[in-house]
């Protein structure tokens, strides 16, 4: 009797979060997936079961083009603001003795977020033109004559621009597993005689595991389905699979747009169940 | 300098019958005494209850001006709403809300393919006191007789229909008009007179290896693919049976040649927005890409050089109008048919002028014009004073004309009206491939 009462009750609590979770999560992605084998024209989504959206999709070279793009973003990405997000992570952790200069170090880290992303993102447009503040800087010290042009409205653009809005998802994660690590490990490591690289490759970097499949997944997702960024830092000139979504929506294309976003969050759930596999997260948790 | 036709705010509560209109603004306007004249003795079928309409117009961003709602409850009493959607949201609200709008405000090639959806009603001609002034360009598509008729989507080929019920599109102009047009233009090529040493004459400079990775091309697939075309026919490289209409292989030629051109490093960036446009040129990143007539007196107003450059093959040319929703009847209806009156009165097509859009009613937007400004805009002479943007900006000074000429000069010698394509899927999958690649 007692054990019915409990469970009846621990159905009650989590109510509330299944709810929410099906109004806002599951109703709307089976949505997304219902609509992507409707048919459309012009002006209309016509409901009905065809899996042309799909053939088309998967058999275009221009989705496997744009994936491979979007791969390469993520993962040029990816490397940066884990080398540099790690970087930080680790001078904040072991280098700052204080924790009072360490909680500084951290907020300054977080002043740039306080802006819209889209601001940070804008504003390396006239530092990287053609005649921007870089390329003036760089031609009046007569380190080159001509501006260079690969600055703006490239790949280089676009990753740059993603590493500096994401590193900071990074930082975080990989920050609180280091605070985690116990101090006696490092000590330890360094009685039995290990180098400062041994120490950082046998004890720091597995213990700091789960915070960067964390960051990874973070940036990983965000990096995959954006598209504002690699529609302003390309000069549109480059696609990924967001700005391909987007361009369907806008022109109405829904049911093409909900099949490319099908095919796009299949995508991201094998890559993010890969990390977890490699990975278990739930000891940060 | 604009001339201002007040009226006294409740003149129809009056019964209507004391309409008197005073007029100020310039010294210089003679005309005004006309045209003052021209928005009264309107047919007072309704009565005072009209200052309880209200009119929900919806339509893309260029002619949606508060200005025009607040001119309209100034002078004709009753209240118009206006929402600005892109061009996209409108012609799908347009089908599939057919009761959220009483006014349609859209492009002719929207028009195309939402009139036959019978959610509009076309309009009765002989109840239009203005008709009369309407350019030819929207009743035979000829400006002047022996002008030719450009492809795509004509606005005379869809602003007509054969009855007051019927959605077939009638082949010359009858007594029911689908759209009142309103506001069209010219568009062409902006180029950096400062950056670029030689004179441009045609579309195919756009593509011209002397401003690799310093070209712009607009990035909607429907107007971009049109640019595209008149490049590629004007490089000899495609020729098309009517560009407005393209075949599958026509589309696939074109994107062929634009997808070189891109690989070959030709395009600096593609936009999609009126001011990334405007940045693009005044940053000096671009020195000759499409543009529209705005955004280059936006780049100008910056003290920047830029020119609309009229070229030889002709402009690429767009159009607007607006139409009434199936629904509206009674006095709603006649509100409705007061305001398409009124707008081709002649006060908004002045606004539109001094947009450097046209006015498709241009005899009664000449009365709400200075003489300079109307010879400026209209007639493609040097500007004798400042000119003057409707929000009272200085656009040109003295001794500016406007590039391309005079309205005959840009109007007569349009190759290309924006339109939509039945082979317009395939269009939009080849475009992506030109983004893509």
């Amino acid at each position: 009797m007692a054990f019915d009462t409990s469970k009846r009750s621990s159905y009650f609590l989590i109510t509330p979060m299944a709810a929410i979770f099906a109004v806002f999560l599951v109703i709307p992605l089976l949505t997304i997936v219902i609509v992507s084998f409707w048919d459309y024209d012009e002006y209309r989504i016509l409901p009905d079961f065809i899996l042309e959206n799909y053939s088309y999709l998967l058999g275009s070279s221009v989705t496997w083009k744009i994936y491979l793009n979007t791969l390469k973003y993520a993962a040029l990405t990816w490397v940066f603001t884990l080398s540099i997000g790690f970087t930080v992570a680790y001078f904040l952790a072991f280098h700052v003795r204080s924790l009072t200069w360490q909680i500084v170090l951290f907020m300054l880290c977080t002043i740039p977020f306080w802006t819209s992303n889209i601001i940070r993102m804008i504003s390396w447009i006239p530092f990287l033109g053609r005649n921007g503040l870089l390329n003036s800087a760089l031609i009046n010290l007569g380190i080159v004559d001509q501006p260079l042009e690969f600055l703006l409205f490239s790949d280089f653009a676009v990753v740059l621009a993603d590493v500096h809005l994401y590193t900071l998802f990074m930082v975080v994660p990989i920050f609180n597993s280091m605070m985690r690590i116990d101090r006696s490990l490092i000590e330890a490591a360094r009685d039995a005689g290990a180098s400062g690289f041994e120490t950082l490759k046998s004890v720091i970097v597995p213990l700091s595991k789960p915070g960067i499949a964390i960051g990874s997944i973070f940036v990983i997702t965000v990096v995959m389905g954006d598209f504002i960024t690699v529609r302003l830092m390309s000069g549109g000139q480059s696609a990924s699979v967001g700005l391909q979504i987007s361009n369907e929506i806008g022109l109405l294309q829904y049911p093409a747009a909900a099949a490319s976003a099908v095919v796009l969050l299949i995508t991201v759930l094998l890559i993010v169940t890969g990390l977890l596999r490699l990975v278990d997260i739930r000891k940060e948790l | 300098m604009t001339i201002e036709t007040k009226k006294s705010k409740n003149l129809l509560s009056d019964a209507g019958v004391s309409r008197r209109g005073f007029v100020k603004g310039a010294a210089a306007v003679t005309g005004a005494a006309i045209g003052s004249g021209a928005i009264t003795g309107f047919p007072t079928i309704w009565a005072q209850n009209i200052k309880n309409v209200t009119l929900r117009q919806f339509g893309t961003g260029v002619s949606n001006i508060n200005a025009v709602a607040d001119k309209v409850k100034e002078d004709l009493g009753f209240t118009l709403q206006m929402t600005a959607l892109d061009s996209d949201a409108v012609a799908q609200r347009a089908v599939t809300q057919p009761n959220s709008f009483d006014i349609a405000d859209i492009e002719y090639w929207i028009c195309k393919k939402v009139f036959p959806a019978g959610t509009m009603q076309p309009m009765d001609t002989t109840k239009l006191k203005n008709y009369q002034y309407i350019s030819k360009l929207f009743i035979d598509g000829k400006l002047t007789p022996d002008s030719e008729i450009a492809q795509g989507t004509a606005p005379h080929t869809v602003g007509f229909v054969e009855g007051a019920d019927s959605t077939t599109f009638a082949s010359a102009p009858t007594q029911w008009m689908t759209l009142i047009p309103t506001i069209y233009n010219a568009d062409t090529l902006g180029i950096r007179p400062d950056l670029i040493s030689r004179p441009i004459t045609s579309w195919a400079d756009l593509l011209d290896p002397e401003f690799k990775g310093k070209a712009s091309i607009l990035n909607i697939p429907s107007i971009g693919i049109m640019d595209a075309a008149m490049v590629c026919e004007a490089m000899g490289e495609v020729t098309y049976g009517d560009k407005g209409n393209m075949t599958q292989e026509e589309i696939d030629k074109t994107i062929a040649v634009m997808i070189d051109a891109k690989k070959a490093g030709q395009f600096r960036a593609f936009w999609k927005s009126f001011d990334e446009s405007v940045n693009l040129m005044a940053s000096g990143e671009v020195v000759i890409q499409s543009m529209w007539s705005p955004a280059v007196a936006a780049v100008r107003s910056k003290g920047i050089a830029c020119t609309y450059q009229p070229l030889k093959e002709g402009y690429r040319a767009w159009g607007g109008g607006i139409g009434l929703a199936k629904h509206l009847s009674g006095l709603e209806l006649e509100a409705a048919y007061e305001y398409i009156d009124w707008y081709l009165s002649g006060w908004v097509g002045a606004y539109l002028n001094r947009q450097g859009y046209y006015s498709a009613a241009p005899e009664t937007a000449k009365k709400f014009m200075s003489e300079d400004e109307w010879g400026f805009w209209m007639e493609g002479k040097e500007a004798q004073g400042d000119i003057l943007s409707p929000d009272g900006k200085v656009m040109e000074k003295a001794g500016a004309v406007r590039d391309g000429g005079s309205y005959e000069e840009r109007m007569g010698s349009v190759a290309c009206w924006n339109s939509v394509m039945d082979e317009n899927k395939h269009m939009v999958r080849k475009w992506n491939e030109f983004i893509a690649a």
